[in-house]
């Protein structure tokens, strides 16, 4: 292993060919932060397993994959239908390799005050206020995750909430790899600003095409909720197995305002599911909530930051990780509570189930607390599926693979529960039984 | 129906039954009682299929069929049920979605239909009628929060659906309280036939004042010392089990 804390990321050469075409580079204040972005990237690279937050998830075979950003468009012929909402009303944006596809989308009518739109659409239209909160949010700190998304992110999706405003429909985003072009990469960017009182539920999706190939996701989400706002945040990632997800998700969240992050990871060969929560305020809530299923050689990272730097906050993560073949999971799960944070109460559970002797997981449960009056926990279990259990379901007459199977989806039940969407629920629910291929029963 | 003979069983080399006879006619009702650690349980989990059993020798028939050649599965399909001294929990899993689960798999190995969402909850009420079961304890996780009594209730809910041709009630009364008792043996005694058999495996004499056996047998030392009718029951009953070695239970 090498003794550096990073190596060199051949990719951002790449920046100099392609930043005058990325959409608002007329615009000084972005092209200075994505030159910022790239320059980082040039002078840091990729962080080595030298570095704490990736010690256990290398990045080398990103480095070594030869991604090129994604060109102009190519014809992306047929693509996957995601029917993860089961045709309840939604705002539906859909992107293809990371640009957004006008053709699949469809965007109901929105009620007073809020805006949805594609990023790509937005700096086109010279929206001045995204100045206020791109790359502020999520700012240039070193994580190379971070710094790539604002280097090369052209489009993407852009909620904004004023005050008191209620989007009752959710915002579907469905990001598609087409596979159109070899070894693709790209950057999507989210926005969300709710103002005070206001309230949305955000899905995403992100599939690959059957036969993508290898390509890159690098999505980053930049999320702002005013005081006492609502934000649900759910997402599956069902990437292709060739696939690379490498996800971040920051989020700021004032006074009394409550963000739920739901998310079911079936895909992808390598894949990192970062959030960052910060509590800008009093009495803020929030549940993370991420269930990763691996098989085969599949490496899934789960890597979860709460910050509590105000009191009275409450947040929540749960990890639920099954793990079978030679498959490699990573739960890596942080509660700070800073000095003025009295009464947090903080909770962190993560657990695995193992179904193979060659399946691997990491789990780091990390808690600071710097503050005396506070109720914070963590747990982590890792084991098998239940002799006991799978005794009594056989003994009813139910064969051992399908208890197998009944018992796998009932140690998701926790996580998808907490899905206030129906359809959404049922699809993450046939998401297991799909994975473990079963999808007819269900 | 059941026939055992000269059954030897070691748990991690160690020899708990050690040469059991027993011949189970359809219709009997059988009580095997006996001291604690005396191999109660072992027959019980022999008979449904539990793993870590060693069968060092002996052989059991069930139907005419070897049993112990039998997955647990197919043991449940081809009609043996055993009823769970501690019944386990399952978070997540409806208790629902797992009666149905569990009936069909029954119906499709006797080649029967099987039932439709509708048609089952359908035969749900009926049986949850006649064993006095709320309808509340299925919509929740299967046994997830209830007590020992509804948790046996359960037990013998499911007995009452898959109409089991040899049910094994291991100390089905303990943690029963003398009402659920009742429930619980009125359930068993309604199952009665000329067709079904029972073996009651029981510390206590108690549930045999609710679901009288044809035959009571003795289990100790990890062979059966005594055998006789209902009255040996109540002498048990008088006179403890010091005869038979309680003190040495393993």
């Amino acid at each position: 292993m090498s003794a550096r804390r990073s190596f060199e990321f051949p990719y951002v050469e790449q920046f100099g060919a392609v930043s005058g075409g990325l959409p608002g580079a007329a615009q000084p204040w972005l092209a200075a932060l994505r030159d910022d972005a790239a320059a980082r990237l040039r002078k840091h690279g990729l962080p080595s397993a030298r570095v704490e937050e990736w010690k256990y998830t290398s990045l080398a075979s990103l480095a070594e994959a030869g991604f090129a950003p994604v060109g102009a468009p190519a014809d992306a012929g047929t693509l996957p239908a995601v029917d993860h909402l089961g045709g309840m009303p939604a705002h539906r944006l859909v992107f293809v390799d990371g640009r957004l596809d006008a053709a699949r989308s469809y965007r109901g009518a929105l009620p007073e005050g809020v805006t949805l739109v594609s990023l790509a659409g937005a700096l086109d239209a010279g929206e001045s206020w995204l100045e206020d909160y791109l790359g502020r949010i999520a700012p240039l700190n070193g994580n190379a995750l971070v710094s790539v998304n604002t280097a090369f992110a052209g489009d993407g999706c852009v909620l904004r909430l004023a005050p008191r405003a209620h989007l009752s429909d959710p915002v579907h985003v469905v990001s598609v790899a087409s596979g159109a072009s070899q070894a693709s990469a790209f950057h999507p960017r989210l926005l969300v600003v709710a103002g005070a009182g206001a309230a949305a539920t955000l899905v995403e999706s992100h599939v690959g095409a059957a036969g993508a190939g290898a390509y890159w996701t690098n999505p980053l989400a930049e999320i702002s909720l005013g005081e006492g706002a609502r934000l649900n945040h759910y997402r599956i990632q069902a990437d292709g197995p060739q696939g690379f997800h490498l996800s971040a998700i920051r989020a700021r969240l004032a006074a009394q305002s409550r963000y739920d992050n739901v998310l079911l990871s079936t895909g992808a060969a390598l894949s990192r599911n970062e959030i960052e929560v910060d509590f800008d305020g009093p009495g803020g809530e929030c549940r993370i909530a991420s269930g990763a299923l691996m098989r085969g050689h599949q490496h899934a990272d789960t890597t979860i930051l709460v910050d509590h730097a105000h009191p009275e906050c409450t947040s929540r993560q749960l990890f639920k990780g099954v793990l079978d073949d030679s498959a490699h999971g990573v739960f890596q799960g942080k509660i700070v509570v800073r000095p003025d944070a009295q009464k947090t109460d903080g909770h962190q559970l993560s657990r695995a189930l193992l179904l193979s002797d060659k399946a691997e997981i990491d789990t780091k449960p990390e808690l600071e607390i710097f503050a005396d009056d506070v109720k914070c926990s963590h747990g982590a279990t890792v084991g098998e599926l239940d002799d006991e259990a799978l005794f009594y379901f056989r003994s009813r007459g139910i064969d051992e693979e399908r208890a197998r199977h009944m018992l796998i989806e009932a140690f998701f039940d926790e996580v998808v529960a907490l899905v206030e969407i129906g359809p959404l629920r049922d699809a993450m629910t046939r998401a297991v039984a799909d994975w473990l291929g079963t999808g007819e029963q269900v | 129906m059941l026939s055992i003979e000269n059954l030897h069983v070691a748990v991690d080399g160690k020899e708990i039954l050690k040469g059991i006879d027993l011949e189970v006619k359809a219709g009997e009702v059988h009580a095997i009682m006996g001291p604690n650690g005396s191999g109660k349980s072992t027959l019980s989990y022999i008979l449904s299929g539990r793993g870590g059993y060693e069968v060092t020798e002996g052989r059991v028939t069930f139907m005419g069929k070897d049993l112990l050649d039998m997955e647990p599965e197919v043991r449940a399909r081809e009609g043996i049920f055993l009823a769970f001294q501690y019944p386990v929990e399952i978070p997540g899993v409806g208790t629902q979605t797992f009666l149905k689960e569990s009936l069909n798999s029954v119906r499709r190995h006797r080649g029967e239909p099987e039932l439709d969402a509708m048609q089952f909850l359908k035969l749900m009420r009926e049986k949850r009628a006649e064993l006095g079961i709320g309808e509340e304890m299925l919509r929740r996780p299967f046994n997830v929060g209830a007590s020992g009594g509804e948790k046996k209730r359960n037990e013998v809910l499911q007995m009452a659906l898959l109409e089991p041709k040899l049910a094994v009630l291991d100390e089905t009364d303990s943690g029963l309280d003398i009402d659920a008792l009742k429930v619980a043996a009125e359930g068993v005694n309604r199952l009665r036939s000329p067709e079904r058999s029972t073996i009651i495996i029981t510390h206590y004499q108690r549930l045999l004042n609710y679901i009288v056996p044809d035959h009571v047998h003795v289990l100790a030392h990890g062979k059966i010392a005594r055998s006789g009718g209902k009255e040996l029951a109540h002498e048990l009953e008088e006179k403890g089990y010091a005869e038979f070695g309680e003190a040495d239970a393993a």
